[in-house]
């Protein structure tokens, strides 16, 4: 067996007294895509959030590759800029023009030259289908090219690992789509991808690994077919079923036909 | 009059002398006391918490005695540069309030974006909290522009040949009260006017399209 | 620690310079409240007129210094045959000045109030002037109250300006007891004292009217600064 490239040893984190993560172990091999899913207020952004230490771990450890990210004297800024995040309300930098979204990080933080990063910018935009949008400010694009532009800024760090937090949640239903085509893309190209989604034709069509969580824990995962149309928990079942009728019905239609 | 004009005249040298070595002043300070009032640790950010509310708490004109005459016990300066230095330091205060306000209101989730993609607390600040804060601090600056344009009067008590100080001199040697003052008070009022216009361009011009 | 003993010593020249200052600002405030409220209503409801007239009034005494305005009143119009004594000088010119930003408080919550209640209020078959009077004015002076209450701080402050033209100010009084101990830091610290201890106490207040009177969701933003 590969060995992980994220690999979440028994984390757990505490807000105010509440264990929002009671004792995490998930392991990520590169070019997975893990799906997490689950009610809402279980964690799962919460963990994204540790991956990416915008969040300190209470207990456990986190490997990225061969370096423990959790230990006492790394250096955070130079963990983040190996993992790139989509957040839900796509926080792209109001003051900048799409193409600024997206050259700064490597401008700024690569110390790469300005042309070199725009380079690297236009080839990033042009991956998400929006070289033409540029020189748009964030004010000028709709939700879901606002989403893809985010996408692109955190693929310009030339990130080892993708987190995505929820990224269509905050979209109109018509604009979800191309934001999951991309998504869709990127799974295809081999990047290794941790998504919190609602969407379960994506979860079903794309993800390699699908993982329950409820709670502060892992109920169940597995492969989506186990998942699906076997699964070992009647609340997994019960989670889907249920997920599958508020938001996926016409998608798991789509994959499926 | 006509005769004694370019001298009142000669005083907006000397007004907007004093306005822009305060307001410069008053900015720079401004700035690093709300970056420490937000960013800060505790102690520090109660520290300039408290800067600021006895600084707005006592009247321009008493601050301005009493740093004149603080500043002078310890080095020499003119009236004109420790009037200066004592308006930079009262508009610090309000300064600070004005760019703590804009600093809070851009979202935080800039600051989680902006470390997210890697970059360091500092260069969040300066590269993508900063450039927001400024466009937003825009308007109530150009506020305290025009307060700091009609407080530089203030140093006439200082004895400072600003416009007042000399419309003072022009009205005592022609007896001719209502218009020398007058004629000061247009000055001030086409000086405020004029930066007014002058900021409402600069944020027309730095207005971040469709925000 | 000399401020402290000056307090003391001279307790009764700083009291009775609270007295004066504390008046000068009583008087701004309610007369540049009645003006200030006239010159709203004349921008918002005067017509082309009116409305120019209130802008004009505004403009002139928000764009020019306090202290400018005073010489201007005291000493110069007795060129104009008006000749007034130093304290009305004083309480014409804080009245003007404090009007002019006064006025742009209520605009702003009259303005916040909006159309929509004036409309009503007449297709209610009340008159214009009813309207004000009844619908407008009663939203308008609740909405105000968070940003006016900048005002009488930024009067106290201002007031200080009125030794100038040898009112027997708070100020004023400093300037005399530091000219006659040769020790202006002491003395002006101690005044300072005395203001930023006005200043609190009518924060505070300020605050428990605010909070009497305050309709939640009903606010304006703050204008003045200084």
């Amino acid at each position: 067996m590969d060995k992980p490239i994220l690999d979440i040893i028994e984390v757990a984190k505490i807000y105010g007294g509440n264990e929002i993560l009671k004792s995490i172990s998930l392991q990520v091999k590169e070019g997975d895509t893990v799906v997490l899913i689950g009610p809402s207020g279980t964690g799962k952004s919460t963990l994204l959030r540790c991956i990416n230490l915008l969040t300190r771990i209470d207990r456990g450890r986190i490997l990225l590759g061969d370096q423990e990210i959790t230990a006492p004297a790394v250096n955070e800024d130079k963990v983040r800029q190996q993992i790139g995040m989509v957040f839900q309300d796509f926080l792209l930098f109001n003051h900048l023009t799409a193409l600024d979204n997206v050259m700064i990080a490597p401008i700024r933080v690569k110390k790469m030259s300005k042309a070199a990063a725009r380079e690297k910018a236009l080839y990033e935009l042009e991956r998400v289908g929006l070289k033409d949008k540029a020189g748009n400010y964030p004010g000028q694009l709709s939700g879901g090219q606002k989403q893809r532009v985010a996408i692109a800024r955190a693929l310009a760090m030339d990130p080892r690992i993708m987190l995505f937090d929820e990224p269509t949640s905050a979209l109109d239903p018509e604009l979800i789509g191309e934001v999951l085509e991309v998504m869709r893309k990127l799974a295809l190209e081999g990047m290794t991808m941790v998504c919190v989604t609602h969407e379960m034709g994506f979860a079903r069509e794309v993800a390699t690994n699908i993982v329950f969580m409820e709670k502060g824990l892992i109920v169940e995962q597995g492969s989506p077919d186990k998942m699906f149309n076997h699964p070992e928990f009647p609340r997994t079942r019960e989670f889907l079923w249920k997920i599958t009728e508020l938001y996926g019905k016409h998608d798991q239609d789509k994959a499926a036909g | 009059m006509n005769e004694y004009l370019p001298f009142i005249l000669g005083g907006i040298g000397v007004t907007l002398g004093v306005s822009l070595i305060a307001l410069p002043m008053g900015f720079v300070l401004g700035l690093l006391l709300a970056l420490v009032r937000i960013y800060g640790p505790r102690w520090a950010r109660t520290i300039v918490g408290v800067y600021s509310t006895i600084m707005r708490g006592i009247p321009p004109i008493v601050l301005l005695f009493l740093l004149y005459f603080l500043m002078s016990g310890a080095i020499n300066l003119s009236p004109f540069a420790a009037g200066s230095l004592a308006l930079g330091i009262i508009s610090s205060a309000y300064q600070l309030e004005i760019l703590r306000g804009a600093f809070l209101s851009v979202s935080s989730g800039q600051m989680m974006a902006a470390r997210a993609v890697g970059m360091t607390r500092i260069q969040a600040i300066r590269h993508i909290l900063l450039p927001q804060a400024l466009r937003i601090a825009i308007p109530p600056w150009s506020n305290e522009v025009a307060n700091l344009i009609k407080d530089s009067s203030l140093v006439y008590a200082l004895g400072v040949p600003e416009i007042l100080r000399r419309a003072q001199t022009v009205s005592a040697a022609t007896t001719e009260f209502f218009l020398a003052f007058g004629i000061a008070a247009m000055v001030y009022f086409l000086l405020v006017f004029f930066s007014n216009r002058m900021l409402d361009w600069v944020e027309q011009k730095t207005r971040i399209p469709a925000f | 620690m000399e401020w402290l003993t000056y307090l003391v010593t001279y307790r009764n020249e700083f009291l009775q310079g609270t007295i004066l200052t504390l008046k000068l600002v009583g008087v701004g405030l309610l007369g540049g409240f009645g003006l200030g409220l006239i010159a709203a209503l004349l921008r918002v409801y005067g017509g082309k007129v009116g409305r120019w007239i209130a802008i004009g009034y505004i403009e002139l005494f928000r764009g020019t210094p306090l202290l400018v305005q005073l010489f201007l009143i005291y000493f110069g119009l007795p060129d104009m045959g008006i000749t007034l004594e130093r304290m009305t000088a004083a309480y014409i010119a804080l009245t003007l000045n404090s009007g002019a930003y006064q006025a742009e408080y209520l605009r702003g919550a009259i303005q916040a109030i909006g159309s929509g209640q004036m409309m009503a209020a007449r297709a209610v078959g009340m008159t214009r002037f009813q309207a004000i009077r009844h619908i407008i004015l009663p939203q308008a002076l609740r909405m105000v109250i968070p940003a006016w209450s900048n005002e009488p701080i930024s009067l106290i402050k201002a007031s200080a300006v009125a030794y100038l033209i040898a009112v027997p100010d708070l100020m004023n009084q400093a300037k005399i007891i530091a000219g006659k101990l040769y020790d202006p830091i002491g003395v002006y610290f101690a005044v300072a004292i005395i203001y930023l201890a006005i200043v609190f106490v009518v924060t505070w207040l300020l605050g428990l009217v605010e909070r009497r009177v305050a309709i939640p969701g009903l606010e304006l933003e703050t204008q003045r600064t200084h």
